[in-house]
């Protein structure tokens, strides 16, 4: 199958400080390619380097084929590519609405009476937040107010709303409890069987292992390597990423979650 | 693309925003202090001074025309506040627009209207400098205004001195008769009411039978219309929201493809030309631009705007929270005349409404983002 996305050689510098090296990574439609690593290994900057919001120094972005350059994120967003940011990108002092439709907000009317239609925006935002089983009652309630999982749903609802192909998602599930990580990653495996391509990211292997179909794993900077799910064992994941320990129950539950997600 | 998961929607119920009502839907909007301010204001001077005349057609129209034109400056002040940002050579920039209309129209012979529209172009100028200031060099918004706010002071001083000799400019009065777009700043609305309410006998006339207060100025229309205006803005339009998200979060804004540099520079723009307006205002109706005039208006801006509801960290707030809060102003400032106390405490009073609202907003904007 072709690739999505590809990016070879890619690296960033910030001043003297080498953040990337030397990174190459495809992905293909309906695959969620897992990126892990230590903290400051940099895959928060290599997935800004995928979104615009940095450019590389070194190395090209192939998008479905064509070289690409993004000069701003909405190039990026332009050409199917949602990032789903470490902190989110939801302003907490606004709407669900309004945040849904941040940037992109739904227009009727004419010229320069133009409004943002906000009763076709609210109503777009709690059936999509309740697709995924966010039961929003009032969509004018602000950010601030919902739990963790709730957010991380609406930024993954929102890029998947407006067209994402590719869905990278940072860290989605690093501040949330088991419940509700659970809810994220069967989120993104349905998202993945959508036919997007995911790249998740997290260094909890924990999580990666059950929902991922291929590894990257990236170390000060430089890429280890990546491997297909058949070609690496959970345990000798744990082993190439410093100082995994044993979460046996969650990888239980984490595969009933994988399994009732495929069927 | 849609997305159907049954199974996951029946799991996940317990985690349901509970239900709001209206009531508490209400007591978190950013206005509803100003509002409840302005009641307790009037209360007060219906009380106090309720048979002083205070609220005679002649003193309402006298304390609306104070609020007004505060209300001009504080809507713009609020809108680029909820962006996140502050102008602090807005009060400058009122002197600057004065004389930019009275020095070409007085000295350089040039029509009215076209020194106005001057003026007006130099807003936008400042307004850009500051804006491309603030966000290409990311430095805080109230650094850069106030070194405009000297800047723009000083070059108002010795500009005027310079080709003048002297640090007023009067003589206007005469060109405004003739003048195809004076009138838009100077003109009485709704004179005939006045008149015929006049001739009635229900509001005082003058010794000549033409009624005291001749009608509504040009300024309490400005300040309803661009409260009418920044609101729709807000709240109807991409362009609100932006606002909102820019204030709220510029990085995140910025990752979602909101523009928040063209937004805030924007913003700028829109507090050089409210400063502008309320020059016209005050230069026509005077008749005469002095170069000090607009001092420390960037101040009572900024209190009406956090009076109405503005956070001072952006990205909450209100227009209309922000012309009541104009209104409080523009109220205590001229009922105090009214009534026994010295003038004297009118500092005092604002400085303490200022204290109170930034404590209530505090504690309303816990209550709208705090995860209960
Ligand atoms: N704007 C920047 N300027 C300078 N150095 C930076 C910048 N952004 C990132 N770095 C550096 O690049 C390295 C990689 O950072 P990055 O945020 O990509 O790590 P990460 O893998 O996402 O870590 P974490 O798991 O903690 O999120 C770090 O050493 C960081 O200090
Ligand atoms: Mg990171």
């Amino acid at each position: 199958m072709e690739n999505l996305i590809e990016f070879n050689n890619i690296s960033k510098f910030f001043g003297s400080v080498i953040a990337l090296k030397d990174v190459t990574m495809h992905v293909k439609k309906g695959q969620i390619m897992c990126l892990l690593g230590d903290n400051g290994a940099g895959k928060s900057t290599l997935i800004k380097t995928l979104s615009g919001v940095h450019k590389p120094n070194e190395g090209e972005i192939i998008v479905e084929g064509k070289k690409t350059v993004f000069d701003s994120p909405r190039d990026a967003l332009d050409m199917g590519i949602a990032t789903v940011y470490q902190d989110l990108a939801l302003v907490s002092l606004m709407s669900v609405t309004r945040n849904f439709f941040m940037g992109r907000e739904p227009m009727k009317g004419f010229g320069p009476f133009k409004t943002f239609d906000v009763k076709k925006a609210n109503s777009i935002a709690s059936e999509r937040m309740g697709q995924i089983g966010i039961d929003i009652r009032d969509p004018s309630q602000a950010v601030g107010t919902m739990s963790g999982g709730e957010r991380q749903c609406l930024a993954i609802s929102r890029a998947i709303y407006f067209g994402a192909k590719v869905l990278i998602l940072d860290e989605p599930t690093s501040a949330l409890g088991v419940h509700q990580a659970s809810v994220v990653l069967k989120y993104i495996v349905k998202a993945a069987s959508l036919g997007l391509g995911v790249i998740l990211i997290t260094h909890n292997v924990h999580h990666a292992y059950p929902v991922g179909n291929s590894f990257t794993i990236l170390n000060r900077g430089k890429s280890m390597g990546t491997f297909d799910k058949k070609d690496l064992s959970r345990e000798k994941l744990l082993s190439m990423m410093a100082g995994g320990e044993e979460l046996d129950k969650l990888e239980v539950e984490l595969k009933e979650i994988d399994r009732a997600s495929k069927n | 693309m849609s997305i159907k998961s049954k199974s996951i929607q029946d799991k996940s119920k317990d985690e349901r925003l509970r239900k709001v009502s209206n009531l508490k839907v209400l007591l978190n909007r950013p206005e509803l202090g100003a509002l409840g301010g302005s009641i307790l204001v009037f209360i007060f001077f219906g009380i106090v001074a309720g048979d002083t005349g205070m609220f005679s057609a002649y003193g309402t129209i006298n304390f609306l025309e104070v609020s007004a034109n505060l209300g001009i400056i504080a809507v713009a002040a609020a809108l680029l506040m909820i962006g996140g940002e502050f102008d602090l050579s807005v009060g400058s920039m009122i002197g600057f627009a004065g004389i930019c209309i009275a020095i070409p129209a007085i000295y350089w012979g040039w029509p009215l209207w076209s020194s106005i529209l001057f003026a007006f172009s130099m807003a936008v100028l400042v307004g850009y400098a500051n804006g491309i200031l603030v966000v290409r060099t990311g430095l805080p918004s109230f650094i850069v205004t106030l070194a405009m706010l000297f800047i723009l002071r000083g070059a108002t001083l010795a500009l005027t001195r310079l080709i003048t000799g002297r640090t007023q400019v009067p003589g206007l009065r005469v060109l405004i008769e003739n003048d195809p777009i004076a009138w838009i700043f100077s003109a009485d609305a709704f004179k005939g009411v006045f008149t015929w309410l006049g001739s009635l006998g229900l509001i005082s006339l003058r010794q000549d039978g033409t009624p005291l207060a001749t009608g509504v100025p040009a300024s309490v229309l400005w300040w309803i219309g661009m409260t009418i205006f920044a609101t729709w803005l807000l709240m109807k339009t991409r362009y609100g929201n932006w606002i909102f998200a820019s204030g709220g979060d510029k990085l995140g804004a910025r990752n979602v493809g909101v523009p928040v540099g063209r937004v805030k520079i924007s913003l700028f723009i829109g507090t050089a030309v409210a400063a502008t307006i309320y020059a016209c205002v005050q230069v026509l109706d005077a008749g005469s631009a002095d170069t000090m005039r607009g001092f420390l208006k960037e101040l009572e801006a900024i209190v009406a705007a956090v009076v109405g509801g503005c956070l001072l960290t952006g990205g909450y707030g209100s227009a209309i929270g922000a012309a009541f809060g104009a209104l409080i102003f523009g109220t205590v400032s001229m009922g105090i005349y009214y009534t026994d106390v010295d003038t004297d405490w009118f500092k005092v009073f604002l400085g303490g409404m200022m204290l109170i609202a930034v404590i209530f907003n505090n504690f309303i904007r816990r209550r709208v983002t705090e995860n209960k």
